[in-house]
C-alpha cells in the first residue's frame, strides 16, 4: 500500500470512529474526545504545507457534516494544521530544525508537550467558537481543559497501541 | 506589482489558512437556512445511511425498555379512546407521523437530532417533534429520507411555553449548560408560580398544538430587570435516551402563515 492510500484510509477510519463511537461517549454528560486530530498530529513532518492545510480543512468539514456543527471543526483543525510547524519547533527545538525527528522514537516529555499544545489549541478554538459567549467563559475553559485531557490521554493510548506500524 | 506577487507567494500558507478559516466562520455564523445547502448536514444520504446502520445495531440493546414505554403509551391512548364519546370529527387538524431517532447529541451548545423520515413521507420544515413524555424539537432540514431536528437543547431555539394552571406564557430556551434543564424567561412578574408546576407549549405557536408537555419548574427567580420571572424547567424527557418520536403536522399551517404575512 502506498503512502497516499494509507493516509486516506487512516483519515476515513478516524472520521468514522469519531462520529460513530467517540461523539457518543458524553462522559459526565458533556465531554467528548476528538481523536480525529491524531491524523493532524502524526501527519508526516516532511510535507507539502498547502496540501496539509487543505486536507485538514476537509477532514474538519467532514466531521462537521456528520455531527451537525457546520464550520466548527473545520475552523479548529485548519488552525492547528497551520500552527503545527511552530508547535513542532517549540516542543522539539533543534531536532525539528535539523529535521531528524521521527514520531516513533521521541521521548515522552516532548511528545506530551507537542500533543497537549495541539489539542488544547484545537479545543480552545472549537469551544470558543461553539459557545461564543463571554458570560460562559468559565464553562468554556472547563470544557476546554477537561476535553483536552480526555483527548490527550486517548491520543497517547492510540499511539502506543499502534506503535509497530507507526509512520 | 512584482512586490505584491512576491508577498502572496511568500505568505501563501498564511493566506490559505486565513481564507479557509474565514470560510468556516461564514459557515458557522450565517443564519440563513438557504445559505448552506442540504449536503452540509447530517440528512444527506451518505451520513443518513451510516447512522441508520449503526442505529440498527445499537437499537437492539435497548429493546426491552423501548417496548415497555411504548406499551405504557398504548395503554394511555386506549384509555383516551374509550373515554372519547364523540365519534366523528370533521377534518383532522393535526396529522401525526412516527419515526426513529438515528442520531442524537446533547453535549454541544447547538444540538440536533436526525430522524429517519423525510420528504418522501410528506415531512417538511418547521414541524413539531415530540416523544411520549414530551417535547423534543422542531424539524429544520429535510432531505428525501431523513430530517434534522433542532433539539430543545439548542441555544438558537426559542419556543412559546406557558404554565398549565394559568395562561401566563413566556419564552423557552436553553443556556447550554445542563442537558436536563431548560429556561423559561420573560414570564410576567404577576404570575403565581410554584416549584413543581407543569409547563406546556402555548397556543401561540403554529408548530405545536397547545398542551404538549415540556417539564416542571425546579426553581425560579426575578430576572435582572426585576419585571419578569425566569424559571429553571427540568424536562420530562430524558434527552440522552430517545428512540421513538412523533412528528406533528399542522394541516392549517399554510393558511395560518398566509394570514400573518
Amino acid at each position: 500500500m502506498n503512502k497516499i492510500t494509507r493516509n486516506i484510509l487512516t483519515a476515513l477510519l478516524l472520521i468514522i470512529a469519531q462520529t460513530i463511537i467517540f461523539n457518543n461517549i458524553n462522559l459526565f454528560g458533556y465531554l467528548n474526545p476528538f481523536i480525529y486530530i491524531i491524523f493532524i498530529i502524526y501527519y508526516p513532518i516532511k510535507n507539502d504545507r498547502i496540501f496539509f492545510i487543505f486536507i485538514s480543512f476537509i477532514i474538519g468539514l467532514l466531521i462537521d457534516i456528520f455531527s451537525d456543527t457546520l464550520g466548527l471543526h473545520a475552523a479548529a483543525s485548519v488552525t492547528i494544521a497551520y500552527l503545527r510547524p511552530f508547535i513542532l519547533k517549540i516542543s522539539f527545538g533543534l531536532a525539528y530544525i535539523h529535521q531528524v525527528i521521527k514520531f516513533k522514537n521521541i521521548d515522552f516529555k516532548n511528545k506530551l508537550i507537542y500533543i497537549s499544545l495541539l489539542s488544547i489549541i484545537h479545543h480552545a478554538v472549537l469551544f470558543s467558537l461553539e459557545i461564543f459567549d463571554f458570560s460562559k467563559l468559565l464553562f468554556s475553559i472547563d470544557k476546554v481543559i477537561m476535553s483536552s485531557f480526555f483527548t490527550i490521554s486517548l491520543c497517547f493510548l492510540f499511539s502506543y497501541l499502534f506503535k509497530t506500524n507507526e509512520r | 506589482m512584482r512586490q505584491i506577487i512576491d508577498f502572496f507567494v511568500r505568505n501563501k500558507n498564511f493566506i490559505l489558512f486565513l481564507s479557509l478559516f474565514s470560510f468556516s466562520l461564514i459557515l458557522i455564523f450565517s443564519n440563513s437556512r438557504y445559505h448552506n445547502s442540504f449536503v452540509l448536514n447530517s440528512t444527506n444520504s451518505l451520513t443518513g445511511r451510516i447512522f441508520e446502520t449503526t442505529n440498527f445495531i445499537s437499537s437492539y440493546l435497548n429493546l426491552k425498555n423501548e417496548n415497555k414505554s411504548l406499551n405504557e403509551e398504548n395503554t394511555e391512548l386506549k384509555k383516551l379512546i374509550y373515554n372519547y364519546s364523540k365519534e366523528t370529527i370533521d377534518g383532522v387538524k393535526y396529522e401525526v407521523f412516527n419515526s426513529k431517532v438515528i442520531k442524537n447529541s446533547y453535549s454541544l451548545n447547538n444540538n440536533y437530532l436526525t430522524i429517519n423520515i423525510g420528504n418522501i413521507d410528506s415531512i417538511s420544515e418547521d414541524m413539531g417533534v415530540v416523544s411520549n413524555k414530551g417535547i423534543i424539537g422542531i424539524t429544520d432540514r429535510v432531505s428525501k429520507n431523513y430530517s434534522r431536528v433542532i433539539s430543545v437543547l439548542n441555544t438558537k431555539l426559542n419556543l412559546n411555553a406557558k404554565l398549565k394552571k394559568s395562561n401566563h406564557f413566556g419564552i423557552l430556551n436553553w443556556n447550554g449548560l445542563n442537558y436536563s434543564t431548560v429556561q423559561l424567561i420573560d414570564l410576567p412578574k404577576q404570575t403565581k408560580i410554584n416549584i413543581g408546576d407543569t409547563i406546556i407549549t402555548g397556543g401561540n405557536s403554529f408548530i405545536f398544538p397547545e398542551g404538549v408537555l415540556i417539564g416542571n419548574v425546579s426553581s425560579f427567580k426575578l430576572d435582572d430587570t426585576q419585571n419578569y420571572i425566569e424559571a429553571e424547567i427540568s424536562l420530562f424527557n430524558d434527552m440522552t435516551n430517545i428512540k421513538n418520536v412523533y412528528i406533528i403536522r399542522n394541516n392549517d399551517l399554510a393558511e395560518l402563515k398566509k394570514l400573518n404575512e
